[in-house]
């Protein structure tokens, strides 16, 4: 839980609380391992909390998901396994960044498809007005007499 | 007694709210001037007494009246004045009062200073706002009513939120509503126009110096809130991709591509239709932004649906709103006239480029921020989206939007020469390419983004300097001459190039806190040492110390950097007893614009405690950018021609030194 909206601290009422998220007891001593672990708990959802991660979450059930996620590195698993595993155990939630399904292909590809269609819509209308006019539409005979009189005052006027 | 006359100050401004709805439309009908002028009267009133109301339920908490139930339920006797003073608007109703209190600050502001506008607009636009202001007055009343009042006063309140007391949320929500609800003046605007079914380029000059107020208020808001982020909830983050926070920025990316088609508009008398739909979803969003944090949706579907009275009083005004107003659109938009037409290269080209990347942006932040709720509704699945999410589908829509930006002002209008502009851009490229070269050098090849990101944050910068340099002709022409442009040149020209360069200094503390911060957690006894990136912090002991309101632990830390003491730094961890709830007190010390950050976690049997220490490489950047930006929203602002209620500029009299 956090900012911008106090307010929806206040709607919530969640207390968070003051422990740090990662401690120092959780960190492992191949620094490779930990970087690896670092990186996947950013992608892991805190599942008790509003949109944290496990890596940012101070609550206990993160902490055992850090732990878990430590576990199965050190048991050799690679970062994909490591993700495959906590979805079968917890299901798809537990993912900060979905994955590309047929439930969230909108989600994925809404935005692209919005750029796409609005980048060729501004291409054809550029081209249509090309065709159409750049120059502008020629005067009218009276716009063609005024234009005469400005030009040469000596001419008849109005 | 107050609270009594601050409920009876707002059913008022209720009254009046509903005659200015009406009155001035059937005014306008029938070309009645009394009739429209009205609104002037009611406009100005409805402020006042949504002011006296505000002020009463100020009084309430100032005197600590816990016979008011939001009173009880949100401050303490004990708290420091000015958070007394700022729990007013810490909660769900107050924070409602608030929000009406400055939609009718906007309405009597249009009604004092729109003297120029056609009497027939004005009276359209006040309507409008009415409207607006009716829903949200019958919403506080019905459903959030501030002023409800005890049975028995208890003798003591329950406590703000503590991690609300604190000065950076205080100013933090009414600079978010300023901007929210200085959208509704563009709103207005354009329901007024699509019901009179006329709009030119002075619509837009009307328009802008609302919009422009309400996108820097929104501008230091978003900043303001980040930054509390940052130091108060204690891991050093500054922007998390939470749905509170997406609900803000949605608002501002519409409203900053409403800026810019505006100015298309004004100048060219082209993109009407879409400027109006700029407007209609600029607001559209921050009602999106109000629904998603009041009716507590975010917490989870159902609780929504288990105590549904606000949330689908609010799902209503959103209907009628956003349905009604995207429905005129459709019916009278093409009614309109479209002019102006420009060659796809030229000023008018880039700033509809720039649209385009900014609506896709907020399109992309729109669905990864409802797409799980509206799942989760409609089959009961629950997925999360999150930061990284985010991160991989929002920032690639900056870059090419970021690397645009230098080339906009420098296009002519109507048909621009692109080859030309990036000839001028010479110095932007070149400064470019020295950081890119620099930092990989500095760095070495571990990570490519890093310096590519330096370099495009140097692009926008120079970029953004290279337009004024020209026009001013500085390193060209004799100092004088540059100081007499310079004065020439409209304030526009300069807010543009400033908050450009605002950009730039923005995107330079992200990329530079996201590829360098580094970060320490360890366990420490007293005099022990941690170091990093060449700072060496001494844990000196641990003290115990008392608030107004609270109790805190202290754990002073002395920072030395090459044996030479540089201060203190005293993160601490405070308990409030009121609400037993604690928080963590970061503690920073600034080093030009870089930071240490130190929070501190629990203590272990061993005495020893643990602590979290980072350094983040430039990260004030990221919020002075912000700042920055508003300031050329400011500049812009003061410039003669946006400027309300100006007259014409006389005959250009300003004389230009010969090339």
């Amino acid at each position: 839980m956090r900012r911008l909206g106090i307010l929806a601290l206040l709607v919530t009422l969640l207390a968070p609380g003051v422990a740090l998220a990662v401690q120092p007891d959780e960190i492992l001593t191949d620094p490779k391992l930990e970087a690896r672990a670092r990186d996947l708990s950013r992608e892991l959802r805190c599942m008790v909390c509003q949109n944290q991660s496990i890596d940012d979450s101070d609550a206990p059930l993160a902490r055992d998901l850090r732990l878990l996620v430590r576990q199965r590195l050190e048991a050799g698993d690679s970062d994909s396994q490591v993700l495959d595993f906590l979805v079968a155990r917890y299901g798809e939630f537990v993912l900060l960044k979905p994955r590309l399904e047929w439930h969230t292909l909108l989600l994925w590809g809404l935005a692209p498809a919005a750029l796409l269609a609005g980048g060729i819509g501004l291409l054809l209308m550029a081209r249509r007005r090309r065709s159409i006019s750049l120059q502008a539409p020629a005067l009218t005979s009276d716009e063609q007499k005024r234009l005469a009189t400005l030009v040469d005052p000596g001419a008849p006027e109005r | 007694m107050i609270p009594e006359l601050g409920h009876y100050a707002l059913v008022l401004a209720l009254a009046l709210s509903v005659v200015q709805a009406f009155v001035p439309m059937i005014g306008a009908f029938y070309r009645d001037g009394a009739l429209m002028r009205l609104a002037n009267s009611t406009a100005l009133m409805q402020f006042l007494f949504v002011a006296l109301s505000f002020a009463a339920l100020t009084t309430s908490y100032v005197t600590s009246d816990f016979s008011v139930a939001n009173v009880y339920e949100n401050s303490h006797s004990m708290m420091p004045l000015i958070y007394k003073f700022t729990s007013t608007w810490g909660n769900h109703e107050g924070s409602m009062l608030l929000w009406v209190l400055i939609l009718a600050l906007f309405g009597a502001a249009v009604a004092a200073f729109g003297g120029n506008l056609p009497a027939t607009l004005k009276a359209h636009v006040l309507a409008v706002q009415s409207w607006i202001a009716t829903s949200f007055y019958l919403f506080i009343l019905l459903t959030s009513n501030p002023f409800l009042r005890l049975p028995q006063a208890p003798f003591e309140g329950r406590d703000l939120n503590p991690i609300l007391q604190d000065i950076g949320l205080a100013i933090h929500p009414p600079l978010l509503y300023l901007g929210y609800v200085g959208f509704s003046i563009a709103f207005s605007f354009a329901i007024a126009a699509l019901i009179e079914g006329r709009i030119d380029a002075a619509w837009a000059r009307w328009v802008r110096p609302w919009t422009l107020a309400a996108w820097m208020a929104l501008t230091v808001g978003i900043a303001m809130g980040s930054y509390w982020a940052y130091y108060e909830l204690g891991w050093g983050g500054y922007w998390f991709w939470d749905p509170v926070e997406n609900a803000s920025l949605m608002p501002w990316l519409a409203g900053t591509a409403l800026l810019h088609s505006a100015v298309v508009m004004e100048k060219r008398n082209a993109l009407k239709i879409w400027t109006l739909l700029l407007a209609i979803l600029a607001f559209s969003l921050s009602l999106i932004g109000t629904f998603l944090v009041r009716s507590g949706v975010l917490t989870s579907v159902h609780t929504f649906a288990s105590d549904p009275s606000r949330g689908v009083f609010i799902l209503a005004i959103l209907v009628f709103f956003i349905g009604g107003g995207l429905t005129l659109f459709a019916w009278r938009a093409p009614l309109l006239k479209q002019g102006g037409l420009f060659a796809p290269i030229s000023r008018e080209g880039a700033l509809v480029f720039n649209n385009l990347f900014l609506t896709t942006a907020c399109l992309t932040v729109f669905v990864g921020t409802l797409y799980p709720l509206a799942l989760e509704a409609l089959t009961g699945e629950k997925i999360s989206v999150g930061a990284p999410f985010f991160n991989l589908t929002f920032a690639p829509l900056f870059v090419p939007l970021l690397c645009a930006m230098p080339f906009g002002p420098l296009l002519a209008w109507k048909r621009g020469d692109l080859p030309g502009a990036a000839q001028r851009l010479m110095a932007a490229f070149g400064a470019a390419l020295v950081a890119v070269a620099a930092t990989f050098m500095a760095q070495g090849a571990h990570s490519v983004l890093a310096p590519f990101g330096i370099g495009l944050a140097l692009f926008v910068m120079v970029g953004a300097l290279v337009d004024l340099v020209e026009r001013t002709g500085l390193f060209r022409l004799p100092l004088t001459a540059v100081r007499g442009r310079a004065a020439g040149l409209p304030r526009s020209a300069w807010g543009t190039a400033v908050a450009h360069f605002g950009m730039g200094l923005t995107l330079l503390g992200i990329v530079c806190v996201s590829a360098w911060a580094s970060e320490k957690i360890v366990a420490l006894k007293p005099s022990q040492h941690v170091s990093l990136a060449g700072y060496d912090l001494t844990f000196d002991g641990l003290v115990q110390r008392n608030g107004p309101n609270f109790r805190e632990l202290v754990a002073h830390f002395t920072v030395r950097r090459g044996g030479v003491a540089l201060g203190e730094m005293e993160p601490a961890k405070r308990t409030f007893t009121s609400r037993s709830m604690s928080t963590t007190e970061a503690s920073l010390m600034t080093r030009g614009v870089s930071q240490l950050y130190l929070s501190l976690g629990d203590s272990n049997d061993d005495g020893s405690v643990a602590v979290r220490l980072y350094y983040k490489p430039l990260v004030l950047l990221v919020w002075l950018g912000a700042v920055v930006m508003m300031l050329g929203g400011a500049l812009s602002l003061s410039d003669r021609r946006l400027r309300v209620g100006a007259p014409k500029p006389a005959a250009k009299s300003v004389l230009q030194p010969a090339e």
